[in-house]
């Protein structure tokens, strides 16, 4: 039973690491690009969210009206103002700028906000939990998970029920051609950016609910995100959820046989999965 | 006098290959537009010019009365201008259908149910309706090439641009094919096209030009300037005996 708990917990840990990764997985689909600071983007939102909460004396949750549409605004002026004169044939490039940026990030927050670690105030929802069958749940891991499945499903109707997906789709499949029929790829880009930090946005809120974060997490973030979307296999967003859940049992079964060894585990399971499937477990992108 | 496209001493190279020498020539709306050459002339690269796709070194192509200098390629498809391809470019991951509605909405600017009606009508006049769901990657050639003009007319142009597009299909399809370029035409777009099927071309266009190592050489009535001996030299690589 207490391995069983160890399972269903690390699989509602899962949707955290899926929120991380879904924003990474979707500006990979659509432009290619592999954002370094995706991770710091996280804390910068827990760090908004925490002074959103502060300032206007809300809880953590409905600082996300605040913080959800301004890190999409963010993410849309960041995209059309630098990133998108980084893109091109050479991948080279855009690592090097959002490295820098994940710089400038940490050692904003360092002097805005100091080292000391912060946590944001949810009051019971951090500690409410419910009985299943024998298992004592938290809701706000149940919350987060279903959070996660909601943004996936969310993601994936409008990559393939909108007319904004179609093209996103299209700027992915072949950005010359589709400048030839009319769409502005710098746009469609900034919009991708946009959708990918308001799900940052979301996974930092709920980062900074769960755990107390500082300046310098946003690496580990970033790690977790990058498994998450490599297990699951480049391109395919229920597999980047399915590639959480996998993380976050490994990290939850491993902490149980000994606790130091939570991450260890995780990055293990993660690298056997790519000896023997280097292309994840539900490619889409193939190459 | 406004023309329909201008292309003013457009001149661009690539190196010391010059793919464009000082290109003019005036269309009229409604026009249909014939361009031969050997192999290499300069012909796409004059689509990829007018497209926005390359940047003249010199010179200007001027559309609807608009310079188009400096503006982007997407900007230029909206203002009603569009190719199709020799080698058939597909979204290949999207469907048939999808491919189309990529055109209407962002080219055309439609939305919703006008957006999918234009397909449909479009996908029907071309032949493809059956395909609609089809992902495009998996299309035979003939289907790739029927997507290209149905993507090209989704965008609802004023200017069609078709390079080479009955290339490498049989007699009947080119013949089908033929038939629907014509209709095409009739309803007012005017067209420019691109083609080594001589016979193809002819039954559709007004006036041809010919054009070799980026140069206008001969400009005229379609019979004339197949016969003209310095056409078929050069074109044909015949050695007309005088």
């Amino acid at each position: 039973m207490e391995w069983f708990n160890a399972v269903v917990q690390g699989a509602l840990l899962g949707g955290l690491y899926a929120l991380f990764a879904a924003g990474l997985s979707l500006i990979f689909g659509v432009m290619r690009l592999v954002n370094i600071a995706h991770g710091d983007l996280i804390v910068l939102a827990a760090y908004l969210g925490l002074s959103v909460t502060l300032v206007l004396g809300i809880h953590p949750l409905l600082a996300l009206i605040v913080v959800v549409p301004a890190m999409a605004v963010a993410g849309y002026i960041l995209q059309r103002g630098i990133l998108n004169q980084t893109l091109g044939q050479d991948l080279l490039p855009p690592l090097l700028v959002t490295f820098g940026l994940s710089v400038i990030i940490q050692n904003a927050l360092l002097e805005i906000y100091t080292a000391d670690p912060q946590k944001m105030n949810a009051g019971l929802l951090e500690t409410a939990s419910v009985s299943l069958g024998g298992l004592s749940l938290g809701v706000l891991p149940l919350l987060t998970f279903a959070v996660a499945v909601l943004v996936i499903a969310g993601l994936q109707w409008t990559f393939y029920r909108t007319a904004l997906g179609r093209a996103f789709r299209a700027v992915s499949d072949n950005q010359d051609i589709a400048q030839l029929m009319g769409l502005n790829r710098h746009h469609i880009f900034g919009l991708s950016m946009a959708l990918a930090l308001a799900v940052t946005a979301i996974a930092g809120i709920l980062l900074g609910i769960r755990t107390s974060f500082d300046p310098s997490i946003g690496g580990g973030r970033l790690i977790f995100g990058f498994e998450a979307v490599i297990i699951g296999g480049l391109g395919n967003l229920w597999g980047t959820l399915a590639g959480g859940v996998i993380l976050g049992v490994a990290q939850t079964i491993g902490a149980k046989i000994d606790p130091g060894w939570q991450i260890l585990s995780g990055h293990l399971v993660f690298l056997i999965i790519l000896a023997v499937r280097p292309n994840g477990l539900f490619p889409r992108i193939s190459g | 006098m406004s023309a329909f496209l201008r292309l003013e001493n457009v001149c661009k190279s690539f190196g010391a290959v010059t793919v464009a020498d000082d290109l003019s020539y005036d269309l009229a709306e409604g026009e249909a537009l014939g361009i031969i050459g050997p192999n290499g002339a300069g012909k796409t690269t004059m689509f990829n010019l007018i497209t926005g796709t390359l940047r003249p070194d010199s010179g200007q192509v001027h559309f609807q009365g608009k310079n188009l200098t400096g503006l982007s390629a997407a900007r230029r498809c909206r203002s009603g201008l569009v190719r199709s391809f020799q080698v058939p470019q597909p979204f290949s991951g999207m469907t048939v259908f999808e491919n189309a509605m990529i055109a209407a909405t962002q080219a055309a600017g439609l939305t919703g149910n006008a957006a999918e009606r234009l397909c449909l009508e479009v996908l029907d006049q071309t032949g493809l309706l059956d395909k609609a769901n089809t992902l495009a990657g998996s299309l035979p050639l003939l289907g790739r090439k029927r997507l290209e003009l149905t993507r090209a007319l989704c965008t609802r142009p004023r200017l069609l641009m078709l390079d080479e597009i009955a290339g490498g299909l049989t007699e009947a399809e080119c013949t089908a094919l033929v038939g629907t370029i014509r209709d095409i035409h009739v309803s007012g777009v005017t067209i420019i096209w691109i083609e080594h099927v001589v016979h193809a071309l002819l039954a559709v266009v007004d006036r041809l030009i010919v054009i070799d190592f980026g140069r206008k050489i001969a400009e005229g009535e379609p019979q004339a300037i197949m016969q003209s001996p310095e056409v078929q030299e050069i074109y044909l690589g015949i050695e007309v005996d005088a």
